[in-house]
């Protein structure tokens, strides 16, 4: 699982550099969970790079998104990928997690 | 938009339809302003359009065709008249949600064009005089939450089908994603709302990555039957829990169909509603397998269980249930029933068997002159015979579970004379036999549950002390076996004590002290005459008269009875009976030029009696019949002792079977099937060893119908008592 964070001050950001797929759930969600510390104020997951998504990949958004919810820190994803848009209007998702999902400009004209 | 899915495709027409009507019924109201049927036709297409767009999220038409609603509403209650100015609006209103319903269909994503929206708001104000602004929009907002809120838990004002998928840790595992399914899904209709829960964890540290922990709940559209939508889970079935419950649209297309079944036959409830498409095969197969798991006494009824898994609505399960009635009561009412003397039946019975007779004298003559011809009409002919003799016995059929009931009312009465609880169980009523036994084995049915609940079941202060429930049960079983009916009487009281019937048989002399006997033979000594093994006797049984006759009689209805029991754990009595006391399916053999009957049910199989194939025993009449030891007879000695035999030199072995017990009997010739019209012999033979009755042969000749079971026990006697028991497998 790659990721790479930057740390500012309780707010994090991380950018998940993988697919979110059965295949590296594991490790994402170690991955995941490490930055689930004490002190986090915000988690920022960048989900610009994740080509795909499945449902591995998705109870663990869910599964962060309660724990967020649980441990008392913001949760937001930004930059949404087309496999996750694609994911998250399926299921609308969009309003349970809140976000603002940015829809590209050459989105679906193909 | 040449993919536009099918749903919306169906609606497009429907809405096409819709506004042609209405454009047709506003034109007839120019010359008749007050037909009620136009106005009624323009409010329907104005109220069906605004109800399919919600469906569907076209809140543009919504809002909209509510605003033309209100206003027929008033229309159609009296309250604002109709004349030509409202007539135009109306008819500007008609190409106006033609419009914007082109619109939405086409440019989903779009919001309405400018010029759309200004027209819209004209023709509002037009309608009702005022703006849309203040009193339109929030309505709108109603409306939507009637159309799209899905409340999990109830099922009313959604027009939704409902899918409930849960999914097993494993699914992702073993290659599941469930995301593709619920891709696939939207290809049927439109997927409307989504809940996704997942069971709380105590830890996220516990949480396995790669177990599946999502349950959806899905609120879909489509115009799908159930089968469809049930198919598209069809690969997920092993690794999820599928609940389908239907919109409540379709809930009323089920009622309907039910209305309109057929009232012929009686079918289950399965059977109906997978007739109607409210269920599928699987769901039915599925909820059965759960129900027959269900190891508790109390089962639920399977419409109930439908109800609890969300798999079908209330009122389709009544509707089903109540058709189900209808139609059994329809039935009963059509099925009449004509009382007919006993002795005239009695008397065809007799005819039958003298037909059978004469079928096979006939049969004996084509089959002596080889007339290939004439060989035609004949098997044509005992066919005929063949099906006249069962539908004649089947006249006399009458099932066992009236006999049975009875007897609730004797253990009501008297488990509270004796001051214990006892319930009654009945299983098998349906099993069926003649209607001359069922009246003759009343009597000894009688004695024996009285002794089950006098002797067997115990009083609740003994039963707590031994851990059994309070409640004692007895139970009555029937059901056929090998072309008899097998009757059991049980209960789960203290059962028999083997040493003190042994004590009893012994001091009685019945048997010698120093005598061995299993544990089933000291059992089945209850039968001898003057044995009873209680004290005291009570006002119901004990007297050590009873369980003698009781016997006496099934043997004289060529039955038998055993008795098996448990110190402490209770007591079985199994009863055999034939079906019938007047024809049956013989099985013709030779021996020494004498022709024997056996019973065709208790044939097992018939294999050539050569000591290369089998270890022939010949001096304690056994053979080694592929490992297991068989006791045989050989007819001819056993009927004719003082006659010196030669043996032909090819003999067979009959194996027969009855209950638990086999023997086989060796003969010269075997002749095959044989319709055998039981002939009782006359009362100087009747307790003749090993013949249960004649017949009479086509020939003219008499054959003797083999006592079956009288026979097994002397083939096995002849045998070392270890090798009898051995064999009795």
């Amino acid at each position: 699982m790659s990721a790479k964070a930057k740390k500012n001050e309780g707010m994090l950001q991380l950018s998940i550099k993988d697919d979110m797929t059965i295949y590296n759930a594991e490790s994402l969600k170690e991955t995941l969970l490490g930055y689930c510390q004490p002190g986090t104020q915000e988690l920022q997951l960048d989900l610009s790079a994740v080509a795909e998504i499945d449902s591995a990949g998705l109870q663990l958004l869910l599964l962060l998104k309660a724990e967020a919810k649980k441990r008392g820190f913001v949760l937001r994803l930004l930059r949404h990928s087309e496999a996750v848009i694609e994911v998250f209007e399926l299921l609308k998702l969009g309003m349970y997690f809140g976000d603002p999902i940015v829809i590209p400009a050459n989105w679906k004209k193909s | 938009m040449s993919n536009i899915n099918p749903a919306l495709e169906t609606f497009s027409q429907e809405v096409d339809e819709l506004l042609t009507a209405m454009e047709d019924a506003l034109l007839v109201l120019e010359s008749t302003p007050d037909d009620a049927d136009c106005i009624n036709s323009i409010f329907r297409a104005m109220h069906t359009i605004k109800g399919s767009s919600g469906l569907f999220g076209f809140d543009e038409v919504v809002a909209f065709t509510h605003e033309a609603e209100t206003v027929l509403d008033r229309v159609r209650n009296g309250e604002r008249e109709i004349n030509a100015d409202l007539i135009a609006v109306l008819l500007a209103c008609k190409d106006h949600t033609a419009q914007i319903i082109q619109h939405v269909l086409f440019n989903e994503e779009e919001p309405l064009p400018e010029e759309l929206q200004q027209q819209g708001q004209a023709l509002i104000i037009q309608l009702t005089g005022t703006s849309s602004a203040g009193t339109g929009m929030p309505t709108t907002q109603e409306e939507k939450a009637d159309h799209f809120e899905v409340d999990v838990n109830t099922t009313d004002s959604s027009d939704n089908w409902m899918i409930s998928l849960a999914f097993k840790p494993d699914a992702l595992r073993n290659g599941m994603d469930p995301l593709s399914f619920i891709r696939y899904l939207q290809t049927l209709g439109k997927i409307i709302e989504v809940v996704i829960t997942m069971p709380a964890m105590a830890r996220i540290e516990d949480m396995n990555p790669e177990d599946c922990y999502l349950n959806f709940k899905i609120a879909f559209n489509s115009s799908a039957d159930k089968k469809t939508i049930e198919d598209v889970f069809e690969f997920a079935e092993d690794d999820c829990e599928i609940a389908i419950l239907p919109p409540n649209s379709r809930q009323e297309h089920y009622l309907k169909l039910l209305e309109n079944l057929p009232e012929d036959q009686f079918k289950r409830l399965g059977e109906i509603l997978v007739e109607i498409g409210a269920l599928t095969e699987k769901e039915v197969a599925l909820i059965l397998n759960e129900q027959n798991q269900n190891d508790n006494d109390e089962i639920k009824p399977l419409g109930e269980m439908l109800v609890d898994k969300n798999i079908l609505q209330q009122p389709v399960i009544e509707q089903a249930l109540k058709k189900q009635e209808a139609v059994k009561q329809k039935i009963n009412k059509e099925s009449n029933y004509i009382r007919v003397d006993a002795a005239k039946l009695g008397y065809l019975i007799n005819l039958v068997g003298e037909l059978v007779i004469s079928g096979a004298a006939m049969r004996l003559m084509v089959d002596k002159h080889g007339l290939s011809d004439v060989d035609d009409v004949a098997s044509t002919m005992s066919h005929l015979v063949e099906d006249i003799r069962d539908t004649a016995l089947q006249l006399r059929m009458v099932q066992i579970g009236e006999t049975f009931t009875r007897f609730q009312r004797v253990v009501h009465d008297v488990s509270k004379e004796l001051g214990k609880q006892i319930q009654l169980q009945i299983t098998g009523g349906d099993s069926e036999l003649d209607k001359t036994v069922v009246e003759k084995i009343n009597d000894p049915l009688t004695h024996l549950v009285r002794n089950s609940l006098d002797h067997g079941i115990e009083t609740p202060a003994v039963r707590a002390q031994a851990g059994k429930p309070e409640k004692g049960t007895i139970h009555l079983n029937a059901y056929h076996d090998s072309g008899r009916i097998v009757i059991q009487i049980s209960d789960d009281g203290q059962g028999l004590d083997p040493e003190r019937i042994l004590a009893k048989a012994v001091a009685k002399g019945l048997v010698k002290p120093d005598q061995t006997l299993s544990h089933s033979e000291i059992y089945n000594l209850i039968f001898e005459p003057g044995l009873s093994t209680k004290e005291e006797a009570s006002n119901l049984s004990g007297r050590g008269v009873g369980m003698d006759v009781v016997r006496r009689n099934i043997e004289a209805l060529r039955g038998s009875v055993f008795v098996d029991s448990e110190l402490g754990q209770g007591t079985t009595v199994t009863i055999h009976l034939p079906l019938t006391l007047a024809i049956i399916d013989g099985f013709m053999v030779e021996a020494q030029k004498e022709r024997y009957i056996i019973p065709l049910s208790m044939v097992e199989e018939c294999v050539e009696m050569s000591s290369d194939e089998w270890q022939i025993d010949d001096t304690q009449h056994y053979v080694n019949l592929r490992g297991h030891v068989l006791p045989y007879l050989r007819l001819g000695d056993f009927f004719h002792k003082n006659k010196k035999h030669t043996h032909t030199e090819r003999e067979s072995l009959v194996v027969v079977r009855f209950g638990e017990a086999k023997a086989g009997f060796v003969v010269d010739e075997l002749h095959g099937e044989n319709q055998t019209v039981i002939k009782p012999l006359g009362k100087l033979f009747e307790n003749l060893d090993g013949i249960g009755g004649a017949t009479v042969l086509g020939s003219g000749d008499v054959a003797l119908i083999l006592d079956v079971q009288g026979l097994i026990q002397h083939a096995k006697k002849r045998v070392r008592p270890g090798l009898a028991l051995s064999s009795a497998v």
